[in-house]
C-alpha cells in the first residue's frame, strides 16, 4: 500500500514536470524577446579640432538566423593625425591608425535577449581585446526591462621606441531598468562600475613639477562608478523629447556631471530632424596639477583629469530614399557635433592662457534596414 | 508600523498591474523614441567623448580601443 502510494506520487510529480518542462518549451514557441532587426550601415567619420584630426571609415552588419540568433559584424577605422597642444609642446607630432573588429551574437529566450560580444582595436602602440556578455529581461507584463551586463578587457600598452612594455586590465558591471510610464513616455536608470588596474598613463605624457618636465605617473588602479538617469517621450505631433543627466564619481577623485535634452522630428515623409545640446563639467583628479609645487608621488597634467566644462551642440538629417514596407528602407544621414571645452587649470604653454578647444564631429552614413 | 503592515495584509492590497496594454505600445515602438541611436553614429560619438573626458560608463554603448592620446 505505502509503495503503491510512493508510485502514484513518483507519476505525479513526472506529471508535472513534463507539464513544466512542456509549457516552458510550449512559452519558448509561442512568445521571444524581439531580436534587433536586420541591418547595414556604412559610415565616414571626421573629428577635427585642437590640432587632431581624426578620420576614416566603419561599416556594421547584422543577421538574423532562423528568428532565434542575430549575428553582427563592424569594422572602424581612425585615421588620427595628431598636433594637439600637449603633443607640440612636449613631443612630436604624428600620424597613425587604429583598426577596430567586433563580432556580436544576439539569442532570444523566451522574454529575454542575451547578447555575446567580442572586439579587438590595434595601433602601431596600443592593442585592447574586450569581451562583453549583456541580458536584458522583460517583466511585468513588458512595462519593465531589466538588463545585466559585464565587460572584461585586457590591453597591450607600448611604446614607439620600445614595443609593448605593460598591460592594462578592464572589468565593468551595469545594471539597468527602463520602464514604460505611459503609452507615450518611457524612463531608464542606469548604473555601471568600473574598475581598471595595469598601466592607466602615457608613455608619452609630461608632467610639470616646479615648472620642470617630468614623466607623468599614476596609479595603477582606478575604481568608477556612473549613473544615468533618462527620459523620453512622444509630444504627439510625431516629434520627440528627451532628457538626461549621468552622475560619474571615481576613487581618483574625479566628479562629473553630463546634462542632455534632444528633440526629433518628421519632416513631411522622408525626413528626420533631430537636434541635441549636451554639457559636461569635471572636478580634477587629486593628483592632477598644472605645475606641481610639492613633491608627489602620483602626478599627471593629462588635462582629461582636470577641472573643465564641455559644452556640445549637435544636429543630424535622416532621408529615407527607398522604402518598401515590411521589406527594407534605405536612408542617408547627416551628422555635425560642435564641441567646446574650457579648461581651469590647464595652461598653453605657448602663450600662458588657459586652454580652451573647439572641435566638431561630422558623421555621413548610410542605414539600411531589410 | 504594523498597523501599516496590517492594513497592507487585511486591507487587500494587490500588486499593482500593468497599466500600459500591449496594444497601447504602438508609438513607443518608434525610432524617435530609442534611447540610442543608430549604431555606428552612437559609437562614434561616444568614442569622441571618452577619450576626452574623464567620465565614462552607465551610456548603453560599448566602446573598444583606445585611440587616446
Amino acid at each position: 500500500m505505502a509503495a503503491s502510494r510512493v508510485l502514484s506520487g513518483l507519476q505525479r510529480a513526472v506529471h508535472s514536470l513534463a507539464a513544466l518542462i512542456g509549457g516552458v518549451f510550449a512559452a519558448h514557441g509561442a512568445k521571444a524577446a524581439p531580436l534587433p532587426p536586420d541591418r547595414a550601415e556604412a559610415m565616414y567619420h571626421r573629428y577635427s579640432g585642437g590640432g587632431v584630426t581624426s578620420d576614416g571609415p566603419a561599416l556594421l552588419v547584422r543577421k538574423s538566423l532562423a528568428d532565434k540568433v542575430s549575428l553582427t559584424g563592424q569594422f572602424y577605422v581612425d585615421a588620427v593625425s595628431n598636433a594637439s597642444v600637449d603633443v607640440v609642446t612636449t613631443a612630436s607630432p604624428y600620424k597613425e591608425r587604429r583598426n577596430e573588429f567586433g563580432i556580436g551574437l544576439d539569442y532570444a529566450v523566451r522574454d529575454a535577449n542575451i547578447a555575446l560580444g567580442v572586439s579587438s582595436s590595434k595601433e602601431p602602440d596600443y592593442k585592447a581585446d574586450a569581451f562583453s556578455v549583456d541580458v536584458a529581461q522583460e517583466t511585468f507584463g513588458g512595462m519593465t526591462t531589466v538588463s545585466l551586463g559585464f565587460t572584461r578587457g585586457a590591453d597591450k600598452v607600448g611604446q614607439r621606441s620600445l614595443g609593448y612594455f605593460d598591460q592594462a586590465k578592464h572589468w565593468q558591471y551595469r545594471v539597468g531598468v527602463t520602464q514604460i510610464l505611459t503609452p507615450r513616455w518611457l524612463a531608464s536608470a542606469n548604473l555601471e562600475a568600473i574598475a581598471d588596474s595595469g598601466y592607466l598613463g602615457n608613455p608619452y605624457r609630461a608632467a610639470r613639477v616646479f615648472g620642470a618636465a617630468v614623466p607623468e605617473n599614476v596609479p595603477r588602479t582606478r575604481s568608477s562608478r556612473a549613473l544615468n538617469l533618462r527620459v523620453i517621450g512622444d509630444l504627439g505631433s510625431r516629434d520627440a523629447l528627451r532628457g538626461s543627466y549621468r552622475y560619474f564619481w571615481d576613487n581618483w577623485d574625479v566628479k562629473a556631471h553630463t546634462f542632455e535634452a534632444g528633440y526629433s522630428r518628421y519632416v513631411g515623409e522622408s525626413f528626420l530632424l533631430d537636434g541635441f545640446v549636451r554639457h559636461y563639467r569635471q572636478d580634477k583628479a587629486s593628483f592632477y596639477s598644472d605645475d606641481a609645487q610639492v613633491q608627489q608621488t602620483f602626478v599627471t597634467r593629462n588635462r582629461q583629469l582636470g577641472t573643465y566644462d564641455g559644452n556640445t551642440l549637435g544636429g543630424k538629417v535622416s532621408y529615407s530614399w527607398r522604402k518598401v514596407p515590411g521589406q527594407y528602407e534605405i536612408k542617408f544621414n547627416g551628422a555635425l557635433e560642435m564641441l567646446r571645452y574650457r579648461y581651469s587649470d590647464y595652461t598653453d604653454l605657448r602663450n600662458g592662457s588657459p586652454y580652451s578647444l573647439s572641435a566638431s564631429v561630422l558623421q555621413l552614413y548610410v542605414t539600411a534596414n531589410y | 508600523m504594523l498597523a501599516c503592515v496590517w492594513l497592507l495584509t487585511i486591507g487587500g492590497c494587490a500588486m499593482p498591474q500593468p497599466w500600459v496594454k500591449p496594444h497601447e505600445r504602438e508609438r513607443l515602438a518608434d525610432p524617435i523614441l530609442q534611447w540610442q541611436g543608430d549604431l555606428l553614429s552612437s559609437k562614434n560619438s561616444q568614442h569622441v567623448r571618452d577619450i576626452r573626458e574623464g567620465a565614462r560608463g552607465a551610456n548603453g554603448v560599448q566602446g573598444g580601443g583606445c585611440g587616446c592620446k
